[in-house]
């Protein structure tokens, strides 16, 4: 068994398998959203597949990213808008 | 000076097209290379697994640059892409373009709340990891991946709650009776059904609003005997495939319907630009995997190879044709979106404000409707669905992606020619 990989998301303290991404961390680590609106309305992601942004949040201190696109490596820290 | 790099033949898509196409290049030429803006290789349907032809890829002699992104053709045989927000120049003799497609996303009301994803987009997302046992899900929208995506998620321990089809049954039956087309099909689809044994599927089917504070928690479905409540953690919702068209156009290639026109040796309008699967074509994975491999032999000269594959992309053309024809959206869903429903995600316009406009650009310039960080690759097709919307030109612009201003400036020092 390949080891966990232990991340941050808004400060939580989450172990995540290999492989998964950065916005699957932010669903197990409790989060339903990653982004807020420019209306202030929460958002997730929605296609899963890198082009429809819903999934933005800040990852390592890079604004904007793409989190459905990222693969967590040890000691992410990712913070979300809606936290 | 941004890093650059040099090869014969270079692919951008890793998925079933860009793989079979890099496969069967680098069997004749050594100076192949494939990029792709994930994490691996795989595309959207082979993503997080491993297969004999992810691992042909690997064994092969072509370079594969996994999350790099293409941001603008430089023209000339260039085009500026970025690794880690850091630019990287591409050379190259030929380019297959092998982009692949998206989903089609409708708008109706409570479609934005989190758990609303793609249908495609939630098993994409289960297979990096997003956790989806014990859950209740609904599937709907059209075409055969409902199925395929709501087996692969039962198989993890979900709960389908339901899966609407908006085609109607006779639709269905008749895609159901062409499949003698594709004998492999068939087993594949008596797997989904054993598999999905015991879950309510409707036709004649579809959402017509999400409910929910700050995430979905049901979902009404239309359906022959009346509107019903479907009480589900996620909602996944596809309406069908909308090519990746936006590199091929904004290089120059000529379009025709919507899609990359090609010949017989998947070349383009662009001399050295070839384009393979999707963005040519909606016809999945079979038909990506021989234009993919058409386009790599004719990019590496063996035209005798190439002709070889002819016959078996003339089957799976006609395959496309019956997908297109079964699976063809209903008049209701232009209609699914209220006033004041959110169209535009990225900017938060409601439909009331982008109706008022007689195109897309003007709804661009006076609503900021398609404006925002996604660049209208989810409005756009939706609002094209429902309004009747065209933009001859396409509305690819540069960069095809938001990029750090080290990409930018690398961009400048090059001399565009499209740009």
């Amino acid at each position: 068994m390949p080891e966990n990989i232990a991340v941050k998301v808004n400060g939580v303290a989450v172990l995540v398998a290999p492989g998964t991404s950065a916005a699957a961390a932010v669903i197990l680590a409790g989060f339903a959203a990653c982004r807020a609106s420019v209306t202030g309305a929460p958002r997730a992601p929605l296609c899963g597949m890198g082009i429809c942004f819903e999934c933005r949040a800040l990852v390592n201190g890079v604004a904007h990213t793409r989190t459905c696109q990222v693969t967590c490596q040890p000691g992410m820290v990712i913070s979300t808008d809606a936290a | 000076m941004p890093r650059e790099e040099r090869c014969r033949i270079l692919i951008v898509g890793v998925g079933p097209a860009g793989i079979a196409a890099a496969c069967a290049a680098a069997e004749f030429d050594d100076s192949v290379a494939v990029l792709d803006d994930n994490p691996a290789p795989g595309g959207q349907i082979w993503r997080g697994e491993e297969n004999p032809r992810i691992a042909q890829l690997r064994d092969s002699r072509a370079r594969v640059f996994s999350g790099t992104r293409a941001i603008a053709p430089l023209g000339g045989g260039s085009f500026l892409a970025e690794k880690d927000g850091e630019p990287v120049l591409f050379h190259y003799e030929k380019l297959i373009l092998a982009t692949g497609a998206r989903e089609l996303f409708l708008p109706f009301p409570g479609w934005t709340l989190p758990g609303v994803t793609g249908a495609g987009g939630l098993q994409a997302m289960v297979q990096c990891g997003l956790p989806i046992a014990g859950k209740r899900v609904v599937v709907a929208g059209t075409g055969p991946l409902l199925v395929a995506v709501a087996t692969h998620l039962r198989e993890r321990g979900a709960m389908i709650e339901a899966i609407a089809e908006q085609a109607p049954r006779r639709c269905l039956l008749r895609f159901g009776a062409e499949l003698w087309r594709a004998p492999g099909k068939i087993v594949q689809a008596l797997g989904f059904e054993w598999t999905l044994r015991g879950v309510p599927r409707f036709t004649d089917a579809w959402p017509i609003a999400a409910h929910g504070e700050n995430c979905v928690k049901a979902v009404l479905l239309e359906t022959r005997r009346g509107a019903r409540l479907f009480p589900c953690d996620d909602l996944a919702c596809g309406f069908g495939l909308v090519p990746n068209v936006e590199l091929a156009a904004l290089a120059g290639c000529e379009l025709h319907g919507g899609f990359v026109a090609v010949d017989e040796w998947q070349q383009t309008s662009l001399d050295g630009v070839l384009c393979a699967g999707e963005p040519t074509g909606i016809g999945g994975v079979d038909r990506s995997i021989v234009e993919g491999r058409i386009a790599g032999y004719a990019a590496a000269g063996r035209r005798d190879r190439a002709r070889k594959l002819f016959a078996a992309r003339r089957r799976l053309h006609a395959f496309s044709a019956v997908l297109t024809r079964c699976f063809a959206l209903r008049d209701e869903l232009r209609h699914l979106a209220r006033a004041d429903t959110i169209v535009c995600r990225c900017e938060d316009v409601p439909l009331r404000n982008a109706t008022e406009h007689p195109t897309a650009r003007s709804a661009r310039l006076h609503a900021r409707c398609g404006m925002g960080a996604c660049q209208g690759r989810v409005c756009g097709p939706a609002l094209d669905f429902m309004l009747g919307w065209t933009e001859p030109a396409g509305r690819a612009r540069p960069p095809l992606y938001p990029v750090s201003m080290a990409t930018l400036a690398a961009a400048c020092e090059e001399e565009p020619t499209h740009v």
